[in-house]
């Protein structure tokens, strides 16, 4: 009954998400499709801060140079597949979190979060500073990724409608993932890590190696949230990779809950509504922002995901604390 | 490059050292003491750029009367702050802390916003000061950088006499060990800190405001300086005023020759000398123990 009451929720939201797009306007389609992969960057993240036990600060380095990775290898004029483009641009994230992740894994805690943020400041001024993908205007997809099975085209990522069930399609994927993931004994490891790493090592774990291979994994799938916001904008700027966007994606996470897989989902969901809405009500949205955060933080400790636990609580206990 | 060039690069270098330190000291106080991870501290630089624009333009005239009002207002302002939102923080974790101050940085950009709009605006240099020193027959040196990097190495003096030869720098540092035994002893805490906190506050608005006549002021002019000033203190290593003042000086010559020497790469260059350093020392240059 218990898992009942907590898939049920669950089930009943993907349900909506399918129909979604058969009655909101174009314009609504695309913004969900944005909130849902920013909910995948943010779970990427939340194996790092949530399981892991690992602030990084510099996250959106492997959102960008996925995205950068896609405008870069699809040449003008010519067909891509996304057969090979959507691997190569994870491939590019992940290489390049796994070559960062050998010397920010030295460091720890306030360290760890600033050298993340140091060499993701590096990724963005060589892209912002050099030719190397069109300096500070960035650049334009010369054409979407094709996608074919079998000779016929299966999607068309020129259409927002296709592109929404695509994206859908891979946060679910992405999700399930990861939550079986997180069950192995892996997962498991990630967490003793998290909760004290010097026991980990006594036990003979090499957590420097687990360490690693979640960083990795964690930038290959913010990879894949580049990838998927590229294909839907159609255009890379080097602010993908500024720190306000390192920012944004930790507030999501921190907002949902961290250490749960729903709770990145429900603050990417509470981010993009709340931006939206406080931009249509008030020319200062950014002032309602701010205010919305700190009062998450003075009465919310434990982010989104914690409510139905505390309500719990509230009513076994009758109201008192 | 010939010797003249060389000069005005390494005045510039190090007055830009100078208030680097200014800014990162009062950041590496509040981290040190404070166990704080502050990321508005970059608007509190911008808040007393904003000032100064707000006293230049009508208030006060002359400039130590303007430094006056603004040390007062901003040591002030600091206290408030710290009493409302900062004396909650200090039992919780970092990642809190980052999401309250991250909320800080935005209702302060846009009450700026409100209250100045979005303009770059320009701060008058003080006539006394508006003239330049000739070097060669066509270089030359503004007065008022000079004033900049003097009044930062008064602060700095004053910081450093403060912490070392007085009673309440005996407390700052004692706390910084030890704040269990600090409060054991008798000593109000509470009070150490929201004094510790108006000082970090009046480093970083003091710095923004001489800085105003030279750089304007303009939105999101606190962004760049806190991240370079979270450089400089993982670099100096937490808590170490002293090693502020060699990583500001590391970075504020890596930034200016990297440049002259690499321009396409000088954004990238800071970061790398950060990275470098922490690869060879984890906690920073001057990390006790």
């Amino acid at each position: 009954m218990a898992r009942f009451f907590r898939t049920f929720p669950m089930i009943a939201a993907l349900a909506v998400l399918l129909v979604f797009p058969m009655f909101g306007q174009i314009f609504y389609t695309e913004l969900v499709a944005k909130t849902l992969i920013l909910a995948i960057f943010a779970m990427s993240l939340d194996l790092l801060v949530g399981y892991t036990g690992l602030v990084s600060f510099g996250h959106a380095a492997y959102f960008g140079i996925a995205a950068y990775a896609v405008a870069l290898l699809t040449p003008a004029g010519a067909v891509n597949a996304i057969w090979w483009v959507l691997p190569a641009s994870v491939l590019a994230a992940a290489l390049a979190a796994l070559v960062i992740g050998v010397f920010v894994l030295r460091t720890k805690g306030i360290y760890f979060i600033m050298v993340t943020l140091a060499f993701a400041q590096m990724a963005f001024f060589l892209f912002h500073d050099t030719d190397l993908g069109g300096g500070s205007d960035g650049i334009f997809l010369n054409s979407k990724p094709t996608v074919t099975v079998f000779g016929q085209q299966a999607l068309s990522l020129e259409n927002p409608t296709h592109i929404y069930y695509f994206v859908l399609a891979l946060t679910v994927t992405v999700y399930l993932l990861l939550r079986w993931l997180l069950k192995t004994s892996f997962g498991h490891i990630l967490i003793g890590i998290r909760s004290n790493e010097h026991r980990m090592v006594a036990m003979g774990y090499n957590t420097f190696h687990y360490k690693l291979a979640i960083f990795t994994i964690a930038g290959a799938l913010a990879g894949l949230a580049g990838f998927l916001q590229v294909v839907l904008t159609g255009f890379v700027t080097p602010e993908m990779l500024a720190w306000h966007q390192s920012g944004n994606v930790l507030l999501v996470v921190i907002l949902g809950g961290i250490g749960t897989l729903i709770g990145p989902v429900l603050g990417a969901f509470t981010f993009v509504a709340l931006q939206e809405f406080a931009q249509g009500l008030v020319a200062r949205w950014q002032l309602v922002m701010g205010i919305f955060v700190i009062l998450v933080v003075f009465a919310l400790p434990g982010g989104l995901a914690a409510i139905p636990a505390r309500l719990r609580r509230r009513l076994v206990k009758g109201g008192g604390e | 490059m010939d010797i003249v060039s060389l000069l005005i690069q390494t005045l510039n270098a190090v007055q830009y050292g100078l208030v680097l330190f200014l800014v990162a000291s009062g950041l590496t106080l509040i981290f040190g003491i404070m166990r704080i991870i502050n990321l508005a501290h970059g608007s509190f630089y911008m808040i007393g750029a904003y000032m100064a624009f707000g006293l230049s333009s009508g208030i006060t005239e002359t400039l130590p009367a303007m430094i006056a009002v603004g040390l007062i207002l901003s040591f002030f302002i600091g206290f408030v702050l710290e009493w409302a939102f900062y004396a909650f923080l200090y039992q919780r974790e970092h990642l809190e802390q980052v999401l309250l101050t991250y909320g800080l940085i935005l209702v302060f950009e846009e009450l700026r916003s409100i209250l100045f709009g979005n303009d770059v605006l320009g701060v008058p240099v003080p006539e006394a000061l508006a003239g330049s020193i000739p070097l060669t027959d066509t270089l030359s040196y503004p007065v008022y950088l000079i004033f900049i990097s003097v009044a930062c190495l008064i602060m700095a003096g004053l910081l450093y006499y403060l912490i070392r030869h007085t009673r309440l720098g005996m407390m700052i540092r004692a706390g910084s060990h030890d704040r269990n035994m600090v409060q054991a002893l008798g000593i109000n805490i509470d009070l150490l800190f929201r004094i510790v906190f108006a000082i970090g506050f009046m480093l970083a608005a003091f710095s923004g405001m001489i800085s105003a006549p030279m750089t304007s002021v303009s939105p999101g002019m606190g962004n760049q300086v806190l991240i370079i000033s979270f450089v400089v203190v993982v670099i100096g290593g937490i808590g170490s005023v002293g090693g502020a003042m060699v990583a500001a000086m590391v970075i504020a010559f890596a930034d200016v020759f990297g440049k002259l020497l690499v321009p396409a790469y000088a954004g990238m260059f800071v970061y790398l000398v950060m990275a470098l350093v922490l690869l060879w020392r984890p906690e920073g240059i001057f990390r006790k123990g």
